[in-house]
């Protein structure tokens, strides 16, 4: 005594959005099953077991169907197979395409190829994300990124265009195509206080500021790559730490500006030809792609750490790098005001989302 | 060479990959009509073809037109090998044949392969240029309009309603032909597709040229069946009720159409005439109530044995006759002019060889009276042997079988003659002259095929029968409460065909009404109903041994009738413990097996003003000396109680004499063993029909003296209520419900059940088959949770026993929700209070819906469907106490002004179908981040809406361009990695809806009604990982409108809107 077979198919695909989370979540029938048993929402409807494994079974089923076209979301539109209205298209596609952050975390700068797929059961154990649902994560940024690699234009709009997503997961995106693409240093320990938030705070910085699609916004511009001319003339920005006379003048118009404003002035008036080194010496490096990889940590060894065990504030960090970035503009030899405020700019905003325990 | 039919291939999209080296397709696409093909230029290595063709020309006969589909098969050039084939597309291009339907077909098809599903797109363009064709000997049809509808199509008039039409054609079946062994699967259910599609137009082009003989101009009612026949072949049969439609144009104006619908000339049936009809009848009783179930059955080739059994009747004569002397007075009246339109009505009835009607529901003052449910079955062998001439050679040739009548007089056609004959006689014994809500079905199970075919027996007015020369003469004939006429006994209780109670009509009270009705048609829309009604249903399961030829005929034709007795029994009980009185839309389907029959009867029970209330039920005991036993029967007895008494509350039967109600009146003695009969007070004795203060209220007694009874019991209380917010109903529209939201679900559900246990009890099977029923009503009461409230409507449920120990259960409906706040919109109550008054004055069931915000589309007029004819676009003004078209336009006037209003605060702009679709709010909390720009290619494929009703609520259809019959074949090999049978099957179903879909837009259409899944046969073979299934649907593909919409057009003239409004009150 068996059903050998139980389907219900609506006009209008019916999609309960509690169970596509399940599936999403990579949870087995019989596991959804029980969870929406236990849960209160559904406690109203008296539902049975059976009722609920029907029901369950019917939608996985539908969901495995749509699978294949939210792969390719803008399929989703045009096909005929299903009657999906608009708006829950909309829902399926940014649920599909959503991901845990813990899990981009560790996948963030890594090459999205098939080595790190096979880690895919480490990240899975470490994040607690299901290994079904790190291999949906993983396979959308493969996917997205193979998309996007080598189209031309802004990253984030085409990121939305091609995947139909919402501005703040493509922008999610972007920063994961982005991570992937240059391959950043994110997994060393000194970094791992980092969150995947930062990070992508940190990806549309550099995408929106650093890029070759930063400067004109020609249509032909690549979005995913740093633009080399530009990194190749931070060394210019050298002068400011090679100049014994011009870093002295510099020094002494921060200290000016920031007496009395910031608690940490003691320590900074100390450290402030190390800092400015610091900062310089990174963009001056920028030239090599393996000192491109190692920005975050340069940044956090060179920058971050020296301020956190001087116990800057944020305020006072603030302070510092504004009227850093500021008072280089003040200096009658310094040429270089657009590239300064360029790569401040980022740095500066950089440096303050990552300064935080 | 009367028509030119071209094609153009415009593009194709999301094709398959069949090149694994390139991953791409190198497609090109051929073109076929009849024997001609054209092909297009292969177009390289791309998934999106752009093969933007010369228009393909083929001239050909118009009878070629109607009888072929277009085919376009789309297949991968190379060049090495064979081509392959991608998949095809069929059109049927009878729509466009026809002036007033579509006329061009265009837009994206799915590209069908019957092994691998849906493959991509192709974007097609079809237009015909047809020369008129004088010819009286012509063979086609083309102009006759076709449609599933069984009611007068929405944007029609009816002017004439000309009768019963049929055909059947008969084929071998490409499946048993011997090329089928050497023969590709895939080959052979193309060959099977297209031959089923070839045979419906051929069948669609003869019915069409019955009807032109008859003088009209259209079908209504249309329905085409498949008996897939296995060796002896395949049958294409259909019916319909040929019509001459008047198609109501933008400037008609609602005033005119009173005319056409003003009159009914007879109304009164109590004339001796009747009694002398009765006795020339076979059957002298029946059961109690107006179901006359008659089985007979031939089933050896030697035609001539032909078994009479009337069904039950041994048992149920013994039903107490009640006393019903006195002729009623009121019944004297009828005046002599009264017997001569009646007889014009007869005759012009009789000049027909079958007065039978497909319809459900009628033109107001059409129906004038109703006799009850009559039904006949044949069992029958089908035999090879009747086909001499159908040889091997013949692979598409398509044959009559009627051509073969003369030698062979054991033919289907004989068949069903023998049938309607059957029913036609059941029908006169109920002094009816009319059959309604006709259908027909079969059941076949190897070599044994049961064929059935049920009606409603009926007495109709002349007035759409003749020419309407007639109709203003009799206009003083109105004098009638419509609510309640068509209830009065068309019999005469002097010579009642059946044992009944008759009293006097509650409503009226001055003709006689029966105690119980049942019909196959929808509720009148003029009919008085208290409270809500509900789904019904009857089910049963019966073991039969295994035995092959006239033995298992014999057995099957000896078992039917102990299953339609029980069945009747269950609906009889289940309609009690409801506290209804009628029954609509009674469907009994029976189907056999190899070793079960399944018995399942569907109905809407109502509890009908005009009738009786029903008395309870009565419980008894056989021995009553056990104090246990006593004490559960009184429990049982307290049970059905409550249940009744709850099911009153739910479904809000307070008819106004309840309060008198005792349940339970003096309980008979047991004088029999039969468990089902009617009690009757001492009392009574002397007629007491004068007497309506006190209707006289029966007890139904069920006597516990056997486990079957037991079982009865049982399952009449394991029926699980409608969860709250849910009704169901399986015919058009659900009595007290008016204020229909536009949210529409149309769903299928199949499920099969497979029985490991082999020796089952008849009880056993009956337990498994009932909760099969009732866990998947369940299971769509869940699913549809959050349309809630809403009612199911036209929930149809098929039943078939694919293999020895399934059991298949299909379910198509449709949930429509409404609005159950009825007062929520209060502040707009006030508004019209004098109206609102009006309202409650005439019809307490009527509430209004003053529901007028921007989101919803619900159709404030729909409420008026108490008031007003639902199935057409006459309005009926016929009713003596109110005026109710004048009212009917006080009230669109009325709400044009609020409309317009409500229309100018949401910024005036006309939405499309789509922009509305589109407009619904995004989900809470994304929306906010979702970009405005962000576009949906989805606008390019049109939303069509799908539903097994004539209508779509707070809509008009504005046109009906043609009807979609659609046959699908559908096989895996590789039914594991599909996802198992409910994999395939899913996904199945999912592209038959999805080809409607495409086919309903590419003619311009945005939603299919009177959708119907007429066949689903599934068939497995999981150890071989493979199954196959055969689905057939249909429907008429129709333009709809929001009624909203409509009025907000600002250049559409007053007249039209006023139009509009009055005549779309139905939907």
């Amino acid at each position: 005594m068996s059903m050998e077979l139980d389907v219900f198919v609506g006009n209008t695909t019916i999609i309960d959005e509690e169970v596509y989370q399940l599936w999403l979540d990579g949870h087995s029938v019989s596991d959804a099953v029980r969870m929406r048993l236990e849960s209160d929402a559904l406690s109203e409807c008296e539902a049975s077991g059976e009722v609920l494994h029907s029901d369950t079974m019917d939608q996985y089923r539908t969901f495995q169907m749509c699978e294949r076209l939210l792969h390719c979301p803008s399929k989703l539109a045009n096909q005929l197979l299903f009657q999906i209205p608009a708006h829950r298209q909309a829902m399926l596609i940014e649920r599909y395409y959503e991901f845990d952050h813990t899990f981009a975390r560790e996948v963030l700068g890594k090459k999205l190829s098939k080595g790190t797929k096979k880690d895919l059961d480490d990240i899975s154990l470490k994040t607690g994300v299901a290994l079904k649902s790190c291999r949906r994560q993983f396979d959308n940024f493969k996917r997205v990124f193979k998309v996007v690699e080598e189209l031309k234009g802004p990253l984030v709009e085409n990121v939305q265009h091609h995947f139909l997503l919402s501005d703040s997961l493509a922008r999610d995106y972007a920063a994961v195509v982005f991570f992937a693409n240059s391959r950043f240093e994110t997994g060393k320990r000194k970094l791992q206080y980092l969150s995947f938030q930062d990070f992508a705070f940190c990806a549309g910085q550099l995408i929106s500021y650093w890029t070759v699609g930063a400067v004109d916004n020609m249509m032909e511009d690549m979005d995913v790559d740093l633009e080399k001319e530009f990194l190749h003339d931070l060394k210019d920005l050298k002068v400011l730490v090679n100049d014994k006379d011009m870093l002295d003048q510099h020094k002494s118009l921060v200290c000016y500006q920031l007496k009395g404003k910031i608690k940490a002035f003691s320590e900074m008036e100390a450290n402030f030809k190390n800092l400015s080194r610091a900062l310089i010496n990174i963009a001056s490096k920028l030239t090599n792609t393996k000192d491109v990889r190692d920005l975050f940590i340069d940044l956090v060894e060179k920058f971050i750490e020296p301020c956190r065990s001087d116990k800057w504030t944020v305020g006072d960090l603030t302070l510092f790098l504004t009227h850093y970035t500021s008072t280089a503009h003040t200096l009658e030899m310094f040429r270089f005001q657009i590239l300064w405020e360029r790569y401040m700019g980022v740095i500066k905003s950089c440096i303050l989302k990552m300064y935080h325990d | 060479m009367p028509g030119k039919l071209k094609a153009k291939i415009v593009a194709g999209r999301h094709l398959p990959v069949m090149d694994r080296a390139s991953d791409l397709t190198d497609a090109f696409v051929e073109v076929k009509f009849g024997n001609t093909t054209f092909k297009t230029d292969v177009y390289p290595k791309s998934l999106n073809p752009q093969w933007n063709s010369e228009w393909f020309k083929f001239e050909v006969d118009d009878e070629d037109l109607q009888d072929e589909p277009l085919q376009i098969t789309v297949l991968d050039h190379d060049t090495y090998s064979a081509n392959d084939a991608i998949g095809k597309v069929y059109i049927d291009i009878d729509p466009l044949l026809s002036s007033e339907a579509a006329t061009v077909i265009s837009g994206w098809f799915p590209i069908y392969d019957t092994i691998h599903g849906i493959r991509g797109e192709i974007n097609v363009l079809v237009k015909v240029e047809l020369f008129n064709d004088l010819n009286r000997f012509r063979q086609s049809s083309c102009g006759v309009k076709f449609f599933c509808t069984t009611s007068i199509p929405r944007c029609y008039r009816a002017v004439m309603v000309h009768g019963f039409v049929e055909e059947l054609v008969v084929n071998e079946d490409p499946e048993y032909q011997w090329i089928d062994r050497i023969r590709t699967p895939r080959a052979s259910n193309e060959a099977r597709q297209r031959l089923i599609s070839l045979m419906s137009g051929e069948l669609q082009r003869k019915i069409g040229l019955k009807v032109l003989e008859m003088g009209g101009n259209a079908v209504v009612g249309y329905l085409q069946c498949f008996d897939l026949e296995g060796e002896s072949g395949l049958v294409v049969r259909a019916i319909g009720t040929a019509c001459t439609l008047d198609k109501l144009s933008n400037t008609y104006t609602p005033a005119t159409a009173i005319n056409p619908c003003n009159s009914s000339p007879s109304k009164d049936i109590k004339e001796a005439g009747f009694g002398e009809e009765a006795p020339g009848v076979p059957l002298s009783s029946g059961p109690p109530t107006p179901l006359r179930a008659q089985t007979f059955s031939s089933f050896s080739p030697s035609k001539s044995y032909s078994r009479q059994s009337s069904s039950s009747d041994t048992e149920l004569s013994l039903t107490p006759k009640t006393g019903m002397g006195s002729g009623g007075s009121a019944g004297k009246e009828a005046g002599p002019l009264k017997a001569l339109l009646r007889q014009q009505t007869q005759t012009a009835l009789e000049q027909r060889e079958f007065p039978f009607f497909t319809l459900t529901s009628f033109p107001p003052g059409f129906l004038l009276h109703v006799g009850g449910v009559v039904s006949a079955r044949s069992v029958k062998l089908l035999d090879r042997i009747h086909n001499p001439a159908l040889g091997n050679t013949r692979s598409y040739k398509l044959l009559d079988w009627n051509s073969f009548t003369a030698d062979e007089p054991e033919t289907r056609d004989a068949w069903w003659e023998e049938i309607r004959q059957e029913i036609k006689s059941h029908a006169k014994a109920l002094g009816c002259h009319a059959v309604v809500g006709y259908s027909e079905s079969t059941s076949i199970c190897e070599e044994v095929c049961i064929l059935s075919a049920s009606g409603t027996a009926a007495i109709l007015s002349s007035r759409f029968m003749q020419d309407s020369a007639l109709d203003t003469e009799h206009r003083f004939e109105d004098l009638m409460s419509p609510g309640c006429a068509f209830c009065h006994i068309p019999y005469d209780e002097l010579n009642m065909p059946f044992p009944a109670q008759l009293t006097y009509c509650h409503c009226c009270r001055r003709y006689k009404v029966p105690d119980v009705l049942f019909t196959t048609i929808d509720l009148p829309t003029e009919a008085n109903v208290t409270g809500k009604g509900c789904l019904i249903q009857a089910r049963l399961c019966r073991t039969k041994k295994k035995a092959q030829g006239e033995g298992n005929a014999t057995a099957i034709s000896n078992l039917l009738p102990f299953l339609e007795y029980e069945l009747h029994t269950q609906l009889m009980n289940k309609l009690k413990l409801r506290s209804m009185n009628a029954l609509f839309g009674l469907r009994i389907q029976i189907s056999v097996g190899e070793n079960m029959l399944l018995g399942l009867a569907s109905a809407t029970g109502v509890y009908l003003t005009a009738l009786p209330s029903p008395g309870g039920i009565q419980i008894a005991g056989k021995t009553p000396s056990d104090i246990t036993y006593e004490q559960h029967i009184s429990n049982m007895q307290k049970k059905i109680n409550d249940t009744i008494a709850k099911n009153k509350e739910l479904y809000e039967i307070n008819p106004p004499d309840l309060v008198e109600e005792v349940i339970g009146s003096p309980i008979p003695e047991p004088r029999q063993r039969s468990r089902l009969f009617r009690s009757h007070s001492e009392s009574s004795d002397e007629v007491s029909e004068l007497d309506l203060s006190h209707g006289k209220k029966d007890a139904f007694v069920l006597e516990i003296d056997d486990t079957d009874a037991v079982e009865d019991i049982h399952s009449l209380l394991t029926d699980a209520p409608t969860p709250p917010g849910f009704y169901s109903c399986n015919t058009e529209i659900m009595p007290g419900i008016y204020n229909w939201t536009s949210a529409l679900q149309m769903f299928t559900s199949v499920r099969v059940f497979r029985l490991s246990n082999v020796n089952l009890t008849n009880q056993g099977l009956n337990k498994v088959f009932n909760d099969l029923c009732e866990n998947l009503l369940k299971s769509l009461y869940f699913k549809l949770r959050s349309m809630v409230p809403c009612c199911l409507c036209h929930v149809n449920f098929t039943v078939a026993v694919p293999e020895d120990e399934l059991i298949q259960v299909a379910v198509t409906a449709v949930a429509m929700s409404f609005d159950k706040d009825q007062t929520q919109e209060n502040g707009r109550q006030s508004i019209d209070k004098n109206l609102m008054k009006a309202i409650t004055e005439n019809e307490d069931q009527l509430q209004f819906p003053l529901e007028l915000s921007a989101e919803s589309s619900s159709n404030p007029l729909n409420s008026a469907k108490g008031l007003s004819e639902v199935s057409g676009p006459l309005p009926s003004a016929r009713a003596p106490s109110v005026d109710y078209s004048s009212f009917t336009d006080r009230c669109s006037s009325w709400i044009e002004q609020l409309r317009l209003k409500a229309h100018t605060i949401r910024c005036g702009s006309i939405k499309t179908m789509s922009s509305l679709e589109k407009a619904s709010p995004l989900p809470e909390g994304r929306s906010r981040s979702l970009r405005s720009n962000r576009s949906y290619a989805g606008s390019s494929v049109t939303v069509v809406k799908m539903t097994p009703l004539s209508f779509i609520p707070g809509t008009k259809i504005i046109k009906y361009l043609g009807i979609i019959n659609m046959f699908f074949i559908r096989e895996t090999t590789s039914l594991r990695e599909e996802g198992g049978v409910s994999g395939f099957l899913h996904s199945f179903i999912a592209e038959v809806f999805a080809m409607v879909r495409a086919h309903v837009a590419a003619l311009g259409g945005n939603a299919v009604v009177s959708y119907n899944m007429k066949e689903c046969v599934f068939m497995e073979n999981p150890n071989k990982n493979q199954a196959q299934c055969l689905i057939n649907v249909s429907g008429d593909a129709v333009i709809f409108v929001r009624e909203s919409e409509l009025e907000a057009t600002p250049p559409q003239p007053h007249s039209a809107s006023a139009q509009t409004s009055s005549s779309g009150e139905g939907t």
